[in-house]
């Protein structure tokens, strides 16, 4: 596999003002080249998002190109029924340990903040190990409230196959990146015409797992780094295959991402999780997107273990700033967060209506702390 | 979330492996990275498991992202959390 830009990005030098001028230029004379207006691509990664924002890259975009921020904030889409099902239990007297920023994310009309206000036991941790850790300092049931994408759902794995208390289970919100492209790609309002595929979920799955996504869609995708100019020179790779239509995948990060990916990952991750359908928050049903554990591990999964009655959350109304949220069309493509009402008024980092402005990964809290679309036409 | 960090390896015990991140030393678990690690290499860690060994050509590549955010980045930017983040998502760097 080669790389789809001239020879030289296989030597990049990140932080050379030079080089990033002339990816800048690429982009604007092959946007240009495809005579189309507007084109659209799409990436899938929290951490491309806070590199585009924070490095101010739309500044050098051309007028006419889109990128947009897909589906990839794990919090994000994380489905309310399961944030709601994380509060369940932590009212019925569980500790619930989850990552920082689900805490605050709002179910159907709690989140694990308020119910912690209430005296539930919630805890932060950085890692399922040190959910476990918990569970082996107390004789209460722990459950670990398991959210994120591939890359997270492996270090998820690797727990359920070690050594855990009896008092220890798994309440697994993971998601599987590869079927909610396939949700999106299809959007008729979104019309990508591209993937930007993140580097780090790829280092497990390997780049060869989009080979037949773009043999459906006839969407070409990237693999993406996280500098500056790794952005960059994808966006131009991406863009020179959209020109040529020219529908293949290209890996531009093999200093991390190879064709087969991290096999024994991989044999973690589908010996303890197998492929359901779900809703992620805001987007649609995806076939296969939403990963659970399988019948082996049914000792360890929290939905077989406890009750879950959604239904005693019902005497609470929900809050009516979140009908007014738009994060769902924000993360299909078809909306930015300056088309939000409630943006950076009602809805702002310290006080959330939509989980898009929760995690440091989505893309109405990134936009509130680096801006979105810089206009430099517009500085003196 | 999914940024992870790179971090040199010290030593190796098992399925664990004590790293050092920018001066920092924590415990890294070796499970799932799917290349011998030995000391000297560079891992790339995501909630507390190396997830692939950096081939030695592209450690220093890998680390200038890093090395700006940690050294440049003010205490509140998103990017930088996220790795400190994942740096505290290892285990306790004086743990056996």
């Amino acid at each position: 596999m080669s790389l789809a830009g001239p020879a030289s990005l296989g030597k990049l030098r990140f932080r050379d003002p030079e080089l990033a001028r002339g990816l800048a230029s690429a982009l604007a004379r092959v946007t240009r080249e495809i005579g189309r207006s507007p084109v659209s691509v799409m990436h899938v990664c929290g951490s491309h998002e806070q590199a585009i924002a924070k490095f101010g890259l739309r500044a050098s975009f051309p007028k006419n190109l889109n990128v947009i921020m897909g589906p990839g904030c794990p919090v994000c889409i994380t489905d309310m029924p399961e944030v709601d099902e994380g509060v369940v239990l932590a009212r019925q007297g569980v500790v619930v340990a989850t990552y920082g920023d689900m805490v605050k994310v709002r179910g159907t009309v709690q989140s694990l903040a308020d119910a912690q206000e209430e005296g539930a036991d919630v805890r932060v941790v950085y890692s399922a190990a040190q959910a476990v850790e918990i569970a082996r300092q107390t004789e209460k049931p722990v459950v670990f409230f398991a959210t994120g994408f591939e890359t997270t759902a492996v270090a998820t794995a690797a727990v359920v196959r070690g050594p855990v208390p009896d008092n220890f289970s798994i309440l697994s919100a993971h998601k599987y990146i590869p079927p909610v492209m396939e949700i999106v790609a299809e959007m008729p309002e979104t019309r990508v015409e591209g993937f930007l595929a993140a580097g780090h979920a790829a280092t497990i799955t390997g780049w060869g797992i989009f080979e037949p996504f773009v043999a459906r869609h006839g969407i070409p995708v990237v693999v993406a780094g996280f500098e500056p100019l790794d952005i960059l020179a994808g966006l131009v790779g991406l863009l020179e295959l959209v020109r040529d239509r020219s529908p293949r995948v290209v890996n531009m990060f093999p200093r991390c991402v190879t064709r087969e990916g991290n096999r024994r990952a991989q044999e973690e991750l589908w010996s303890v999780f197998r492929p359901v359908g779900g809703r992620w928050r805001g987007i649609a049903h995806v076939p296969n997107g939403n990963l659970r554990l399988r019948d082996r591990w049914a000792h360890l999964d929290a939905r077989r273990r406890f009750p879950i009655d959604l239904a005693s959350l019902w005497d609470y109304g929900p809050p009516s700033l979140v009908a007014s949220c738009i994060c769902g069309d924000i993360m299909s493509g078809v909306a930015s967060p300056s088309d939000c009402t409630l943006f950076g008024k009602e809805c702002v980092p310290d006080n959330p209506v939509g989980a898009c402005m929760v995690s440091s990964e989505g893309t109405c809290k990134i936009w509130h702390q680096y801006g979105g679309h810089p206009d430099l036409e517009n500085l003196a | 979330m999914c940024l992870g960090v790179p971090g040199r390896v010290v030593s190796v015990d098992g399925l664990e492996a004590t790293v050092d991140f920018f001066g920092v030393r924590r415990r890294v678990r070796l499970d799932v990275v799917d290349q011998s690690v030995e000391p000297g290499d560079y891992i790339l860690n995501h909630v507390g498991f190396a997830i692939r060994r950096i081939p030695a050509e592209e450690i220093g590549e890998t680390l200038a992202l890093y090395e700006t955010l940690l050294a440049h980045a003010a205490q509140d930017d998103l990017m930088a959390s996220d790795v400190r983040g994942e740096i505290a998502a290892t285990g306790r760097g004086d743990e056996p």
